[in-house]
């Protein structure tokens, strides 16, 4: 194979990559924010229960949580996923059974680690904040929204751009469960013995990344104008 | 009839009694001083006024209406406090401005909030916002910072951001305006410019309670001066009763050490 059609090959997995990342992203990032509610509530049952919930996700392997969400659910309820077609924009997607899985998993793992630091975010705010609003007759809704939030924002963006780049690169755990994603390619390549595509799957994520660095970049200027 | 009155306060955190059942009254226009050391129960007196802190026992009156009976606490629901907080305005140590917003937003951020839970047109919406604005400006030109309104809180000096910090309390026209030792988080030469515009706001006969360590700011510009001491008024007078003939030994004691001091 050319260079040229490696490239094309491997692109077809890119695209999967892609679509990995940002569906997770999509849904866990809003997810994340109510675990993040979950953990800091005043209703102690709850809060127990979701501290638990984000431990227990944090502190088993990705990799295990995939094979879970993959076979558990067929084996003691009997429940498999479907194939879903989905069209977005006009463009349309398979989503396997497998995608699915992997989805769910990373969706619930990666939620689990913003709500961390969600609340890391806004425990650091001080409580002055919103002792000012309350004294200025705002609701607890219009504090959060109107003072809290951007400052929360602020403060987690470094925090939130590490772990949204671990993302990137651990879409390719994916592969575990046969999803075919662009390592999962490179793999095959590989097997018949042509190695260097293997290495060549590293460009594209480093792209990837230095895309959604120049991205981060890009909110933490325009957060700048103020301290907090 | 006095404007505030309030009646056997009393808080507890856990085990220890901070307020041990405070009474006062101020009449509208007054100034009124509270000094004491460190752990007297000032801070929380005033932070129980704004609601900050919830009573355990006592009554706050307005104008002769209770306004909060600790007794009926439970009754009360969120937007009541709210409502009521509206009587008070409050003036913090560390003056907690929204970092994100510039002067001028700071000073209209709550009354535009508050805009929304009226039922207005957009044209009556339009005239209100316009009022708001122009009332900010009138309030930043009190404390002198008209040049400053575009400016965000990072850009300011600690006496200026207590300046917009006190036109952002005025902003919503309270009854009473609460100052909580608003110069102790200031450099020395920082605090004479906040304490000239509380001054200024005295001949606007606005009603102000300071908790304050300037002992010579509460003798000059106060009507009235309560020390208090372990939770409780120990003594209370007019300035010159309690600087040159304090009664109590407690406060004969604070008297003098805040002397040696300086």
């Amino acid at each position: 194979m050319s260079f040229w059609e490696v490239t094309l090959f491997l692109l077809e997995g890119f695209k999967v990559t892609c679509l990995l990342f940002i569906l997770t992203l999509l849904f866990a990032l809003p997810l994340g924010l109510l675990i993040c509610a979950g953990t800091m509530t005043k209703f102690k049952p709850v809060r127990y229960v979701m501290k638990v919930f984000v431990w227990i996700i944090r502190g088993v392997p990705l990799m295990l949580q995939l094979f879970i969400v993959f076979y558990v659910p067929g084996m003691l309820f009997n429940i498999h996923l479907p194939d879903l077609l989905v069209t977005v924009l006009g463009f349309k997607f398979t989503i396997s059974a497998r995608f699915l899985s992997a989805l769910i998993a990373f969706v619930i793992n990666y939620a689990c680690y913003f709500s961390e630091i969600y609340r890391g975010g806004i425990e650091s705010i001080s409580v002055g904040q919103r002792e000012a609003g309350q004294v200025l007759g705002m609701t607890k809704m219009q504090i959060f929204f109107k003072v809290i939030l951007k400052q929360v924002i602020k403060r987690i963006i470094p925090p939130m751009s590490n772990e949204i780049i671990t993302l990137v690169k651990d879409t390719a755990l994916a592969r575990v469960i046969s999803v075919v994603e662009i390592l999962k390619l490179a793999e095959q390549l590989a097997s018949r013995a042509l190695l260097w595509p293997l290495f060549y799957t590293g460009v594209f994520y480093l792209l990837f990344v230095g895309v959604l660095t120049l991205l981060f970049n890009y909110f933490e200027k325009r957060l700048s104008y103020f301290k907090a | 009839m006095a404007l505030l009155e309030i009646k056997n306060i009393r808080k507890s955190f856990g085990k220890t009694e901070v307020l041990k059942g405070i009474d006062f009254a101020l009449e509208k226009g007054e100034v009124l001083s509270i000094i004491g050391s460190s752990g007297s129960g000032k801070t929380t007196l005033l932070r129980c006024l704004n609601f900050l802190e919830e009573p355990d026992l006592g009554t706050i009156e307005i104008d002769g209406n209770v306004i909060y009976d600790a007794e009926q606490k439970k009754k009360y629901k969120d937007s009541d406090i709210r409502n009521k907080r509206l009587h008070f305005g409050l003036v913090f140590q560390s003056f907690n401005l929204f970092p994100q917003y510039s002067v001028l937003d700071n000073i209209t951020l709550a009354p535009k909030m508050r805009l929304k839970e009226e039922k207005l047109t957009a044209e009556q919406k339009k005239t209100r916002i316009e009022e708001i604005n122009a009332h900010a400006k009138k309030l930043l030109e009190q404390v002198g910072l008209t040049e400053k309104a575009d400016c965000y809180p990072c850009q300011l000096s600690g006496g200026q951001q207590q300046r917009v910090a006190i036109a952002r309390a005025l902003a919503l026209s309270p009854d009473i305006l609460c100052f909580d030792e608003p110069t102790s988080a200031l450099d020395p030469e920082l605090t004479g410019e906040v304490l000239r515009v509380i001054k200024d706001l005295k001949s606007t006969d606005c009603t102000m309670i300071v908790v304050t360590h300037e002992m010579e700011f509460a003798k000059n510009v106060s009507d009235k001066v309560i020390f208090m001491a372990n939770g409780i008024i120990e003594e209370t007078g007019t300035p010159s009763e309690v600087f040159d003939a304090p009664k109590s030994q407690l406060t004969q004691a604070f008297l003098q050490k805040s002397v040696e001091t300086f």
